[in-house]
């Protein structure tokens, strides 16, 4: 017999696949986008239901909020280029498509001879503030996550400035004159 | 409760589709959509582990805020290769992107 949090995590779980389905096969760039950002948000409501909120409300903020909207951005402005009506797929989708399948079976077959896969869930000492609280004081720990905390940092600042350089259309300028 | 398996094969399937994407897509965005998939199987195996294996780890958490940081990294440069790119060869086709093949 189901319980409830597992008919939520069936419809959740179909919901997200159907999403991730249409990202790879959606014609329009758009869609594409736009089906991605239910699937974020599928993978959102799976944290919540591992009591992990933080991660469901970063989730939201760092993926639904900050990439997909850079994406939707950056489909607007290279619309001209491949349009609905053009060729989506390689010429060769089918060896994607078996590969794709040999993977998922592989995994699955991996994770069947794993011994831990009945576990149920322990049940939390703590309570969700206590987990986050937890969290925060370990990712500035200098015995703890410090280290990866800050390369995390740096490398979003190398990032940054990677980006705007690689995108600065000043040196383009000259070429472009050398090509016309 | 939920058993374990469920959010694996919910991973798996998320990955393989995410590989099928980045494989069989012409589109450069497309492909960085599917990249995108494949970071968040990940992202979601490890929460699970975390959550039915060491709740009291938490290593689980961390890992998962650094690859957040490190999916905001790809995108943002990404994004500007492709701008760049689009600016110069007027496509977004990765077959057309052919300028460091010889």
């Amino acid at each position: 017999m189901l319980t409830l949090t597992q008919i939520v995590f069936l419809i959740v779980a179909a919901i997200t696949l159907l999403a991730a389905i249409m990202v790879v096969t959606s014609r329009s760039m758009v869609h594409t986008a736009l089906w991605l950002i239910m699937t974020l948000a599928g993978i959102a409501v799976f944290f919540v239901l591992l009591n992990a909120g933080f991660l469901a409300v970063v989730q939201v903020a760092v993926y639904i909020d900050a990439i997909a909207i850079m994406i939707i951005i950056v489909v607007m402005l290279t619309q001209r280029s491949m349009g609905s009506q053009d060729r989506q797929r390689s010429k060769t989708w089918w060896a994607a498509v078996i590969a794709a399948l040999l993977l998922f079976g592989g995994l699955v077959l991996m994770f069947a001879q794993a011994p831990l896969l009945g576990a149920e869930a322990p049940t939390l000492t703590v309570g969700p503030e206590a987990l986050i609280e937890e969290l925060g004081l370990a990712l500035v720990d200098v015995d703890r996550y410090i280290v990866p905390f800050e390369v995390a940092s740096v490398l979003l600042l190398a990032a940054m400035v990677g980006s705007i350089i690689v995108a600065w259309p000043g040196r383009m300028s000259q070429e472009q004159e050398d090509e016309s | 409760m939920i058993p374990l398996s469920w959010y694996i094969i919910v991973g798996a399937a998320l990955f393989s589709i995410g590989i099928y994407g980045a494989l069989a897509r012409r589109n450069a965005l497309a492909i960085l959509m599917a990249i995108e998939l494949i970071l968040n199987a990940v992202n979601l195996n490890l929460v699970a582990f975390w959550r039915y294996l060491t709740p009291n780890i938490v290593a689980g958490k961390v890992f998962v805020l650094v690859v957040f940081a490190v999916a905001a990294s790809e995108v943002a440069v990404g994004l500007a290769l492709i701008i760049s790119i689009y600016r110069r060869r007027h496509t977004i086709a990765v077959e057309e992107i052919d300028m460091m093949k010889w």
